[in-house]
Parts: structure tokens; sequence; C-alpha cells
């Protein structure tokens, strides 16, 4: 039995776990926060945003990493 | 192209998936061959332009001191981006300062996303490269020239490539890091996270919307009924769409606003 495709695409699947995670933690932490504290939801909300940038970064090295290579 | 994404004929030889090639390069239209070839999507980035304009001129055209229902929804979006982007992220008087390029690319890039999901147009302006690099360059240009304005040129390498407060070995491996992250990954990932959201988001609408139409036409009698659920999972998926095309404006805009406010503060 022979496989065949493209292995950017499992490196991509691949790709994907670590930011999932991140992104998850980033904002169960966040809604966590706003639901202690609901009157610093705003900059909550922008760290959120700002975090979410770094590490989805990742995510989308991944992505272009199977164009280039 | 090096790898691209391999779509196999998912459901037998009848059904075309699509492919990059054929949905974001599309034959020209005019000037062919030139470095101005005119292609549809081209077309498309005009026509998302001409809307934009006419929208903001038709409000500004007799505007009054108490705005009308058309004005006042205008002057609402305006203020979205003025109060909740602007001044949240930089406060009153940077915020004031920088308000105009944020607006501009809140708006436009609204305008290239939305397209995709418009019935006629089905392509957004910023799924191929060109657009999402334009506003990266823009907004790229603008947090140099918010750290520059405020710190000087020195001033600002210093302290965006020279964290204060780190001990003085560990500059050798921080600063390469520094400048590798603010002065090119910044760009590089504005550019690749709002193009790869809306050229997969096209790529699942075609998907959905080409096995509708595969699994109600040709496939066998039981298959049909799968083309109900494709069909379903479509227009949910456009309304989804409606939505990512809003929050990647509102990313884009946040972070050039993040981007321009750690320019300008001083560690």
């Amino acid at each position: 039995m022979e496989l065949t495709g493209d292995i950017a695409t499992i490196g991509y699947g691949l790709a994907t776990i670590g930011p999932g995670i991140g992104l998850g933690l980033l904002v169960a932490k966040t809604q966590e926060a706003t639901a202690r504290q609901p009157e610093v939801a705003g900059p909550l909300r922008v760290n959120m945003f700002i975090g979410a940038a770094l590490v989805e970064a990742l995510g989308l090295i991944g992505f272009a990493a199977g164009f280039v290579f | 192209m090096a790898a691209g994404i391999i779509t196999a004929a998912g459901d037998g030889e009848g059904f075309h998936a699509p492919t990059l090639q054929g949905e974001f390069f599309p034959g020209p239209i005019l000037f062919a061959g030139t470095p101005f070839e005119f292609n549809r999507i081209m077309l498309v980035r005009v026509v998302a332009t001409i809307l934009i304009v006419t929208v903001f001129w038709l409000a500004a055209r007799r505007a009054r001191l108490v705005p009308g229902r058309f004005q006042g929804a205008i002057e609402m979006a305006l203020d979205f981006v003025r109060v909740n982007i602007a001044e949240e992220v930089l406060g009153k008087e940077s915020g004031r300062r920088a308000t105009a390029l944020l607006t501009v690319i809140f708006f436009g890039v609204f305008a290239m996303n939305i397209t995709g999901v418009i019935p006629l147009l089905n392509i957004a302006g910023s799924s191929v490269i060109g657009v999402p690099l334009v506003f990266a360059v823009i907004a790229y240009v603008g947090f140099i020239v918010a750290g520059v304005r405020s710190q000087g040129a020195g001033g600002f390498l210093k302290s965006s490539l020279f964290p204060p407060g780190v001990p003085k070995f560990l500059y050798v491996i921080l600063t390469p890091i520094e400048f590798l992250s603010t002065f090119i990954l910044r760009p590089i990932t504005l550019t690749i996270r709002l193009l790869a959201n809306m050229l997969v988001g096209h790529l699942l609408l075609v998907l959905c919307f080409g096995a509708t139409h595969y699994l109600f036409f040709e496939a066998a009698g039981t298959f049909k009924v799968l083309g109900g659920v494709t069909l379903a999972a479509g227009l949910a998926f456009t309304v989804f769409e409606i939505f990512i095309a809003a929050l990647q404006a509102f990313i884009f805009t946040l972070l050039t606003a993040v981007y321009i406010q750690l320019s300008e503060e001083a560690h």
C-alpha cells in the first residue's frame, strides 16, 4: 500500500497543535480574569489580542512554509 | 509552486475541487501580458474601493451638526475605530494623531474582505497577496514613523532593540530576536494572517457550494441528502465569513495601534 500526497500538509497540521493550545489558554485565561473583575475587561481584551497575534505567528509561518519549501 | 493545497477529487471524477490556480488567478480581462494585467480580482478590488468611497462621500456630503440616520450610522462606525481602537490603546492625544491612519486601514481592509460574501463578487479582494501586503507596508511605515517621531531615530532603535533591565551579556541573543520579531515578523505576520484567513474562507465556501452542486445533480440517490447538509453548512459558513471579515479588519487595525503604542512608549 502506498501513501501519496504532500508532506507540507502534514507539517502544517502538526504546526497547528502549538498555537491551538496557546490560543485556547489565552482566551480561557482572559475569560476567567474578566469573570473575576469585569471592570478591567477592556485592557484584558487588548492584551489578549496582542498575545493572540504573537501565538498565531507560528501557525501562520507553518502555513506559509509549505508554500515556500 | 512548491506545495500548494492538493485537494484530491473528493467524491469521484465529477467533482471539481477548487484549486489555488483556478480560484485566485483567473484569466486577464484587460492589458494581458503587461505588468498591469487586469483580472476579475482586480475588478473586485476596484469595485470595493468605489463602494467605500461612495458610502463615505454620501455620508459627508451635506454633513450636519445634528446628524440624520445615515450620517449617524457612519459616525457610529467611525467612533468605533476612534474610541475602541485608537483611544483605548493609545490614549487621548496619541490616539487623535493615529485615528486617521487606523480608520483608513480598518475600513479599507473591511471593504476588501467583505466582497468575499457579496453575491456577484464572491472573492475577497484581500485573498491574493497584493492587498494584504500593501496594508501591512502602510502599518509598518506607520509604526516606524510614530516611533521615530516620538523618540528620534536613534532613540527608537535603542528602545526597541535593547530593552532595558536586561543583563548586558544577554543582548547578544536578545537583540537579533528583537530585531527579527519587530522589524521582520510584524509586517509578514500582518500580511499572512489576513491573506490566509481570506484565502481559506473562500476555499471553504467554494468547497461547500461546489459539493452541494455535485451532490444534488450528479450523485446517486441517497447522497442527495448529503447535498442538503453541505448547503446548510455553506449558508452557515457564509454568515461566519461575514463575522471573520469584520474580525480580521478589527485585528489588523488593533495590531497596528498596538505596534504604534509599543513604538512610542519609551521603556
